[in-house]
Formats: structure tokens, sequence, C-alpha cells
């Protein structure tokens, strides 16, 4: 029942966010951090196996690694860029947390130019064909 | 897994420590060693919560095989 487990943690921590920031601010917000990172550890593993089955399924498939490693890279800094910006948001800096969005915004693009250019590549030889 | 949780309660356990003291040093007086406890309190706690913070990216790096 791990869903019990990240629940009670989340309870948990929140109260006791609760109960620090009123005194002390900067340490509420290290403890949100903590209590981020704990609860995302938890499923990592799972993800981690989740991952594992879409590999073998596109290896099956015939999809190059190359589209899939692209995604998957494209999923991690989302997911990274995310939990930087909330927790500055959190902390009530909502200007470095548009920063760091638009900064994970530039690095998923240069990720995905590749499959654009190949997107229009093929397309480009589609209509060769057809003129 | 055990001790990532610990990590919680340590943090909290901290920040009422160095609230407290913060609150009997002001009563006597001595502002000045009210603020290097709150800084102390506050470069321990980012130690653990960095090392925490090395743990996940590590993680995410090896799951997503962001090399």
């Amino acid at each position: 029942m791990d869903v019990l487990q990240i629940v009670a943690i989340g309870l948990m921590a929140t109260v006791l966010i609760g109960v620090l920031r009123s005194q002390r601010p900067e340490l509420a917000v290290l403890l949100s951090v903590a209590a981020g990172v704990i609860l995302f550890l938890l499923v990592l593993g799972k993800i981690g196996s989740i991952v594992g089955i879409i590999t073998d399924l596109s290896a099956r498939a015939g999809i190059s690694m190359v589209y899939l490693g692209t995604i998957m890279k494209i999923i991690g800094i989302a997911y990274i860029a995310e939990f930087g910006a909330q927790i500055c948001r959190d902390a009530g800096e909502g200007a470095v947390a548009t920063k760091i969005e638009f900064a994970a915004k530039i690095l998923i693009m240069v990720l995905a130019v590749p499959i654009v250019v190949a997107v229009l590549q093929s397309l480009l030889k589609l209509l060769g064909e057809a003129g | 897994m055990g001790s990532s949780i610990d990590l919680i309660f340590k943090i909290a356990g901290v920040g009422i420590l160095v609230a407290v003291l913060n609150a009997i040093l002001k009563h006597a007086g001595k502002e000045e060693q009210g603020h290097i406890v709150t800084l102390a309190g506050l470069a321990i706690v980012f130690m653990w919560v960095i090392q925490l913070l090395a743990t996940l990216f590590e993680q995410v790096k090896s799951v997503f095989r962001l090399y």
C-alpha cells in the first residue's frame, strides 16, 4: 500500500511546514523541498520500470531509439524544471520560477529540433515524389 | 527509505529548536547570537537537502537517460 505511505508523508510534511512557516520561513522552504524529493524518490523506481516497458515495446515495434531517447530526455527535463519552478514559486519567487521554465522550454526546443527537421525532410521528400 | 523520511522530522526538529533558541536569546538580549543560531540551523539543513537533491538528480538522470 504505497499510496497510504505517500499520503501520510505528504500530510505530515504539510503540518510540519505549517508549524515552521510562521517562525522560520526559510526552513519551511527547505522542508517542502525535502518532502517533494522524498515523495518523488518513492515512485521513481516504478517510473523506471514503466520506462523499461516502453523501451521494450518500441524496440519490438521497430521505432528508432533516437526518437524515444529524445522523448525520455524531454520528460526528464520537464519534470526537473517543473520541480524547481514550483519550489521557487512556493517561496514567493515567481520571477525566478518563470526564468527556470523559460530555460527548460529552450532546452526542450533544442532537443526537439532534430525530430522536427526529420519530419520536414520526409514531408519534402513526399512532395518531391508527388510533383 | 526510512532514513529519508527521518529527514523530514530532522528538518522540522531543527526548525523548531532554532525558533525556540531564537526566542530565548532574544529575551536574554543577545540578538546577534540568535542570528548566528538561525544561520547555523539553515546551513545544517541546507547540507541535508542538497545531498537529497543530488540523489534525486542522479536518479532522474539514470531513469530518463539524461546524460
